[in-house]
C-alpha cells in the first residue's frame, strides 16, 4: 500500500506494509540512516523523528500514521531546504562543546534539543529534565547535552 | 617515552601486564586461539613498520612512509585508526599524537579505521589487534607520534630539495613548511616528492614543552559526522541485494533448539529463509522490519535440559554460603588471625553486586558479504584479530580473503570485545549456511541484547575489619564470589593464575591503604550464565566494596574520611594527590545546605587514580539524587583533556545509571528484564553537574575510558552513610528507600 | 491531516469525553433512567442511608482504584505505570494540556491502538486527567464527590460520568489493555451494571469516616 508524505521538505510517495514503523520506511525504503534503532518500543529516543514539527517516536508511528503529513529527519537539519535556524544553532553548540561520544543517540538528541528549543527559547534546567529525559544517552553525555542546550539558547 | 616504560600494571581489559616480549606473547596468544595459521606469524621487527618504498607511493603523488598516516595532494592527513572508537575517543586521541608532531592543521586532518592486521596494528598492550582495558591511547603514545614525525621529516626533506636550501633553516607550522627565506608550500603541494625521499630511522619527537596539541585541546574528529547523522554505524550499512537477518534466540542459557515451526513467520512479506543456526534459528528477510516481525513469529520449542536454570536468589544464597570458607589466596600480607586477636572493635559487611548488561545504544551487529571465495565484513570489531580469526575459521578462509572494515561502534563498554567473537561468528554462520552472496546484516533487536548474556558477573563479598583502640585498621579480611571473565577463554592464560582471575579481585588485591594485615581471597563460581568484562572491569564492584568499607570503618572508628584515608597512603602520592585534589575542589569540611550529604572514594583503576566527592540528598519518595559529583584525575600527561573530563563525565553517568537503579536478574533461569523498561539507565533528570580537575602531570599518560566509572557509587553510598547512616552494600541502591538521619 | 494531527489541539479530558458523551446516554444491560441521573446529588443522599450509598458507590470505586484507572488520574503532575503504579519512566510530565510537555507528548509514542509489536498502550484521546480529577489516595467519600462535582469534572452531570465510564473508548481500554498489563479485574458489563445502579440511586456518596 502506498502513502504519501513530506519528508525533509520532498514529497515522497512509499509503497510499504501500511504498520511498517516510520523508523524502518526510513532507514530502509528512504535510506535516511541518521534516525537510530534503539529499543524499538519508545524507551530510548534514538529514533526521534518530528511530525509535523513536534518529536516523535518513529518505532511507534506507523507508516500509515503519516499520509499527508511533514516528516523531518536529522537529514532535514542538514538540508537547506528544510533546516532552521534553531537546528543550526543545536548542531553547532554540539560541535563547540564536542558533546558526542559514540554518537548514536545524537540524532535523536538533536531531534529533541530543538524540540525544545523551538518551542521554549531559553529553557530552564528542569524544563531540560522533562524535554530529555525519553533520550538515553549510554554514553553519558547529558552533562554537555545540558551545556549545549543552554549554549543554543544563547545564540539563537 | 619508549614502549618498556609504559606502568608495568596496565592490568587492561585482559589483565596482563604489558608483555615484555610481544612477539613471544602474540605467539602463544595465536597458539591458545586455535590460530589461523602461520599467515600472521610474519616476522614484526620494530615498534613502527614501514610500507616499501612502492607502497608509500601506491597512490599517485600521496605521502604514506608507515601504515598509520597519508599526505594527499588535495592537502590531507589521513591519519589511519588502529582501534575501534566507540565514543571512548581513540581517533581523535591517534590524530592529535600525529598531528601534533607533524605540526598539521586541525582542518586538514581526517581518520580512517585500520583495515585488520596484527602485524602493523596490534595493541602493544596485548600482542594483538584491539583495544580495551583503557590501553587506547598508552600503547600508541610513541608509535603515532613517530608516524607523524617521519612525515614531518619528510615534508622538510622534500622542501629542502626543491628550494635547494639546509633542512635546519625550515620550520612547519599549522600545515605550512616554510623557510626563512619566505618560501612556504603546504603539506599537499610537498607530498609528492617527499614521498621519494628516505624515510628516517629515528626522527626526532618534539620536546613536550613545545606541544601545541597534546595537553591542550584538539577537538573531537567525529563531532560534525555524528551531528548530522552521516557518520556510519554497522546498522547503517546498506548493499544492493542486501538481506536482514535475525535469530530467534534460546529463553535461557544453554537451551537449544528441539524443534521449531516457521509457517507463520515465512508467511510475512519479506521473509526470504527461515533456517537453523548454532545461535538458533536464523531469520532472511529483504527488509529489517519483516526481520524482526518474524523473528517474534517464529514457534520454536527449546531442549533446556542442558540451561542454566538456577535464579538471581539461588545464585546470592549459593555465593553467601561460601563466604565462610576460605577462597583462592589473591593476597595475603601479614598474620590476620594474631591481627584480629588484637583488634578491640572488628566490623563486618556483606556486599551484594547483581549482573549488568552493558546495553550500548547501537544493539550487537555485523554486516557480511561471503561469495564462497573471499568476504568483507563490516562492524565495530573491538578485537579486530580475533574478530577477522573468528571469520577466517567459519568462513574456512585466508586472512587474505577476508577484509574486515572496522567501522564507528554504538557504544560498547567492553560488549564489543568478546573472546568468542559471537557477533561475527553468527553472522558468518549465516552467510554460510545460506550459500547465496547476498550482503547479510545481521541485527539484534534491545530484547536480544538485554536477554542475551555476557554480563558483568553478579558477585558477592564479604569484607571483615578490625580496628585498634585509636581507631585505625589492623586487620582487612576480604573474600569475593562470582564467575570468572576469563576462565574458558583464550584469555585464560593470561588472566587466571593458581585459581585467581585477576579480573574478579582487581581493585580489592591491589588495596592501596598501609595495613600490616591483608588477606584477599576468590572463591570462582561455575554458571550457564556467560559472562564478560564490563567498562572498569574487577572495579566496578571492588571499588565499591573496599571504598564503603573505609567509610563504614573511618565512621566506627570516629574520623573524617579523607584524613582517615590521606593517613593510609603515605606511600601511595598519586591515590593522595586525587584524593586531596577532589576534596579540596568540592570543599570537603565545608558546611553544605541542609538535606545535602557529601561523599568520597578514591580508586585506581587501569593505572589512572580517580577520586570523586559525591553531593547527595533525598527526593521525597526517599531515591537518592546526586546533585554534584567533582571528579580529580591522574592519568599521567593529558594528551587531549577535554576527552579525559568526557570520559569521565560519561564514566561517572555509566557507573551511577548501574548504581542506582541497573540490575539482571534471573528467575527460573529467565532474564527478568527485556528493554529499557525493566532495566533503566541514567537518564538527564538523573545526571549530576559534574566538574573534572586533572592532576598535572608529566608522567606516561594512561587509560581514562574505564577508570570514571568505578568510584562515583561509593562515593555516593558514603554520602548516603553520613546523612541517613545507612549502609548501601546490596546495589542497586533503589533496592531501599533512604530517610535522612534526625 | 490525519487523526493524529487533532489529537495534538483535542481540547483537555473532560470536553472530549463530553462530546463523545452527546448521543444515545444508555448501556446495554441497565438503560438509565433520565431523570435519576440528572437528580440533585445531594437531594439523593437525603433519601438513601448511609449504609446504602457506601454499598452501592463501593464496587464502582474499587474500579476507579485500578491501576488501569488510576494510573492517569494522578494528583500530582506525573502519569503512572504498572501494577505497582510507578511514575511514568522518561520524567513524563502532564504539560499544559494534561497531553505532556513538549517532546514527551502522549502521542510521540501512544497511537489510538495498543502496540501489537512494541507493547506501547494506546486508545483513542490517550491523555492524562486534568488535575481537579486527581483520585490518588482519596477515600470513597471524597472520591465520589470529585467524581459527581461539575467543578472538577469537567461539567459532566451524572448522565455524561456513565456515558464517559461506560462508552468511553480510553476508559474502555481499562480492559483490553494489551501486553502483560492486567485488565480491570471487575468485568465490564457488570462495572456499568453498578455503575447504574448507583447513578439510578442517584449517584449517592458515602459520608467521610470520622
Amino acid at each position: 500500500m502506498a502513502f504519501t508524505a513530506t519528508i525533509n521538505g520532498k514529497k515522497n510517495s512509499i509503497d510499504v506494509d501500511p504498520e511498517t514503523p516510520l523508523l524502518w520506511v526510513l532507514r530502509d525504503e528512504l535510506k535516511l540512516t541518521g534516525t537510530k534503532f534503539g529499543c524499538g518500543a519508545a524507551l530510548c529516543g534514538a529514533c526521534t523523528v518530528h511530525l509535523d514539527g513536534e518529536a516523535v517516536r518513529s518505532c511507534q508511528i506507523q507508516a500509515r500514521d503519516v499520509e499527508g503529513r511533514d516528516v523531518t529527519t536529522i537529514e532535514g537539519f542538514t538540508a537547506d531546504a528544510s533546516t532552521t535556524p534553531v537546528a543550526k544553532a543545536v548542531q553547532a553548540a554540539w560541535i563547540k562543546l564536542d558533546v558526542a561520544q559514540c554518537g548514536y543517540c545524537q540524532p535523536g538528541q538533536i531531534m529533541s534539543a530543538v524540540g525544545l528549543l523551538t518551542q521554549i527559547p531559553k529553557p530552564t534546567d528542569d524544563d531540560i529534565d522533562k524535554a530529555m529525559d525519553g533520550n538515553v544517552c549510554r554514553c553519558a553525555t547529558y552533562h554537555r547535552i545540558r551545556a549545549a542546550i543552554h549554549e543554543a539558547a544563547k545564540a539563537i | 617515552m619508549t614502549y618498556s616504560d609504559l606502568p608495568s600494571k596496565l592490568t587492561g581489559i585482559f589483565a596482563m601486564p604489558v608483555p615484555k616480549a610481544p612477539d613471544a606473547s602474540r605467539r602463544s596468544f595465536l597458539k591458545i586461539t586455535g590460530g589461523v595459521g602461520a599467515g600472521l606469524v610474519l616476522g614484526l621487527a620494530a615498534p613502527l613498520p614501514r610500507l616499501g618504498a612502492t607502497a608509500a607511493q601506491a597512490a599517485s603523488g600521496t605521502l604514506a612512509p608507515n601504515p598509520f598516516l597519508r599526505v594527499a595532494p588535495d592537502n590531507t592527513v589521513t591519519v589511519i585508526i588502529k582501534h575501534l572508537d566507540k565514543g571512548q575517543g581513540a581517533a581523535t586521541g591517534l590524530a592529535t599524537l600525529v598531528a601534533e608532531e607533524l605540526d598539521a592543521d586541525h582542518a586538514q586532518i581526517k581518520t580512517e579505521f585500520a583495515p585488520a592486521d596484527p602485524i602493523k596494528y596490534k595493541n602493544f598492550a596485548f600482542g594483538v589487534q584491539g583495544v580495551g582495558g583503557s590501553t587506547g591511547l598508552a600503547n600508541s603514545y610513541e608509535q603515532y607520534r613517530t608516524a607523524g614525525a617521519t612525515a614531518r621529516a619528510m615534508l622538510i626533506a622534500a622542501a629542502a630539495r626543491t628550494w635547494n636550501v639546509k633542512a635546519d633553516d625550515i620550520t612547519v607550522k599549522a600545515g605550512v613548511v616554510s623557510h626563512s627565506s619566505g618560501k612556504s608550500a603546504t603539506f599537499g603541494e610537498l607530498a609528492n616528492t617527499a614521498a621519494g625521499e628516505s624515510v628516517p630511522d629515528k626522527p626526532t619527537l618534539k620536546d613536550p614543552k613545545d606541544f601545541v596539541f597534546i595537553g591542550k585541546s584538539f577537538p573531537r574528529v567525529d563531532s560534525p559526522a555524528k551531528v548530522n547523522g552521516t557518520a556510519l554505524y554497522t546498522i547503517d550499512h546498506q548493499f544492493d541485494g542486501m538481506l536482514i537477518a535475525t535469530i530467534a534466540r534460546p529463553p535461557m542459557f544453554g537451551a537449544k533448539v528441539k524443534s521449531f515451526d516457521a509457517s507463520e513467520a515465512e508467511s510475512i512479506k519479506g521473509v526470504v529463509k527461515v533456517m537453523p543456526v548454532p545461535q538458533g534459528i536464523a531469520i532472511l528477510a529483504t527488509n529489517t522490519w519483516a526481520a524482526i516481525k518474524a523473528q517474534r513469529a517464529i514457534k520454536v520449542e527449546w531442549e533446556k535440559s542442558g540451561a542454566e536454570t538456577r535464579g538471581s536468589a539461588d545464585l546470592v544464597a549459593e555465593y553467601k554460603a561460601l563466604l565462610d570458607t576460605p577462597g583462592a589466596k589473591a593476597r595475603e600480607d601479614g598474620n590476620l588471625d594474631d591481627a584480629f586477636k588484637t583488634a578491640v572493635k572488628v566490623v563486618e559487611a556483606d556486599f551484594e553486586f547483581p549482573y549488568l548488561a552493558h546495553a550500548p545504544m547501537e544493539p550487537m551487529d555485523c554486516v557480511v558479504r561471503y561469495d564462497g571465495a573471499s568476504a568483507d565484513i563490516w562492524t565495530g570489531s573491538q578485537l579486530q584479530t580475533l574478530d577477522h580469526a573468528t571469520a577466517c575459521k567459519v568462513l574456512g578462509l585466508k586472512p587474505e580473503a577476508i577484509n574486515l572494515h572496522t567501522v564507528w561502534a554504538g557504544g560498547s563498554f567492553g560488549r564489543r570485545a568478546i573472546a568468542d567473537s559471537h557477533y561475527v561468528r553468527e553472522a558468518c554462520d549465516i552467510a554460510k549456511a545460506y550459500g547465496k552472496p547476498a550482503p547479510i546484516k545481521v541485527i539484534w533487536t534491545r530484547e536480544d541484547d538485554i536477554k542475551g548474556g555476557w554480563y558483568r558477573p553478579l558477585y558477592v563479598h564479604r569484607i571483615k575489619a578490625g580496628l585498634d583502640k585509636d581507631g585505625n585498621i589492623v586487620a582487612w579480611l576480604h573474600r569475593i564470589v562470582g564467575q570468572s571473565i576469563g576462565a574458558g577463554t583464550p584469555f585464560e592464560a593470561m588472566m587466571v593464575k593458581d585459581g585467581v582471575d585477576s579480573s574478579s579481585v582487581e581493585g580489592a588485591s591491589n588495596l592501596p591503604y598501609a595495613i600490616a594485615n591483608i588477606r584477599v581471597d576468590l572463591h570462582t563460581t561455575k554458571g550457564g550464565v556467560p559472562v564478560l568484562w564490563w567498562r572498569s572491569v574487577g572495579s566496578t564492584h571492588t571499588a565499591h566494596a573496599t571504598e564503603h568499607m573505609i567509610d563504614i570503618l573511618a565512621k566506627e572508628g570516629g574520623k573524617d574520611p579523607v584524613a582517615f584515608r590521606l593517613a593510609m597512603l603515605k606511600d601511595k602520592p598519586r591515590h593522595a594527590g586525587a584524593l586531596k585534589l577532589a576534596a579540596e575542589k568540592a570543599g570537603w569540611g565545608k558546611p553544605l545546605e541542609p538535606g545535602k550529604f557529601r561523599g568520597v572514594a578514591v580508586h585506581e583503576s587501569f593505572a589512572s587514580f580517580v577520586a570523586n566527592v559525591a553531593e547527595v540528598s533525598l527526593r521525597d519518595d526517599g531515591s537518592v539524587k546526586v546533585e554534584r559529583v567533582v571528579c580529580a584525575i591522574d592519568c599521567g600527561l593529558a594528551v587531549n583533556p577535554d576527552v579525559v573530563a568526557a570520559q569521565m563525565e560519561g564514566g561517572i553517568g555509566y557507573g551511577l545509571g548501574a548504581g542506582l537503579k541497573g540490575a539482571i536478574t534471573l528467575a527460573g533461569g529467565e532474564v527478568e528484564q527485556a528493554n529499557f523498561d525493566g532495566y533503566d539507565v541514567l537518564r538527564m533528570s538523573e545526571m549530576p553537574h559534574v566538574e573534572v580537575h586533572i592532576v598535572p602531570s608529566a608522567a606516561p599518560p594512561t587509560g581514562v575510558g574505564e577508570p570514571g566509572t568505578p568510584v562515583v557509587t561509593p562515593a555516593v553510598a558514603n554520602a548516603l552513610l553520613s546523612g541517613t547512616g545507612v549502609r548501601t552494600t546490596v546495589l542497586p541502591m533503589n533496592k531501599q528507600k533512604y530517610k535522612t538521619q534526625s | 491531516m490525519g487523526r493524529h494531527r487533532n489529537f495534538l489541539t483535542v481540547l483537555p479530558f473532560a470536553i472530549a469525553a463530553v462530546v463523545i458523551g452527546i448521543g444515545v446516554i444508555a448501556s446495554a444491560q441497565a438503560p438509565l433512567d433520565r431523570n435519576l441521573l440528572i437528580a440533585d446529588a445531594n437531594a439523593a443522599d437525603e433519601k438513601i442511608a448511609p449504609a446504602k450509598a457506601s454499598q452501592l458507590f463501593s464496587p464502582v470505586a474499587a474500579v476507579l482504584r485500578h491501576p488501569r484507572c488510576m494510573n492517569c488520574h494522578p494528583r500530582d503532575d506525573r502519569p503512572r505505570q504498572g501494577d505497582d503504579r510507578h511514575p511514568h519512566l522518561q520524567n513524563i510530565v502532564r504539560g499544559d494540556d494534561n497531553l505532556g510537555f513538549v517532546n514527551g507528548r502522549c502521542t510521540a509514542c501512544h497511537r489510538d491502538e495498543n502496540s501489537q509489536h512494541s507493547g506501547v498502550p494506546g486508545a483513542p484521546t490517550w491523555h492524562l486527567a486534568p488535575l481537579s480529577m486527581g483520585w490518588q489516595g482519596l477515600g470513597d467519600a471524597e472520591l465520589c464527590s470529585t467524581l459527581i462535582d461539575k467543578e472538577k469534572n469537567g461539567g459532566k452531570d451524572i448522565a455524561a460520568l456513565v456515558e464517559h465510564m461506560a462508552k468511553d473508548p480510553l476508559v474502555l481500554w481499562g480492559w483490553t489493555p494489551g501486553g502483560d498489563r492486567t485488565p480491570v479485574s471487575t468485568p465490564h458489563p457488570q462495572f456499568v451494571k453498578e455503575l447504574t445502579a448507583w447513578a439510578d440511586a442517584g449517584a449517592p456518596c458515602p459520608t467521610a469516616a470520622k
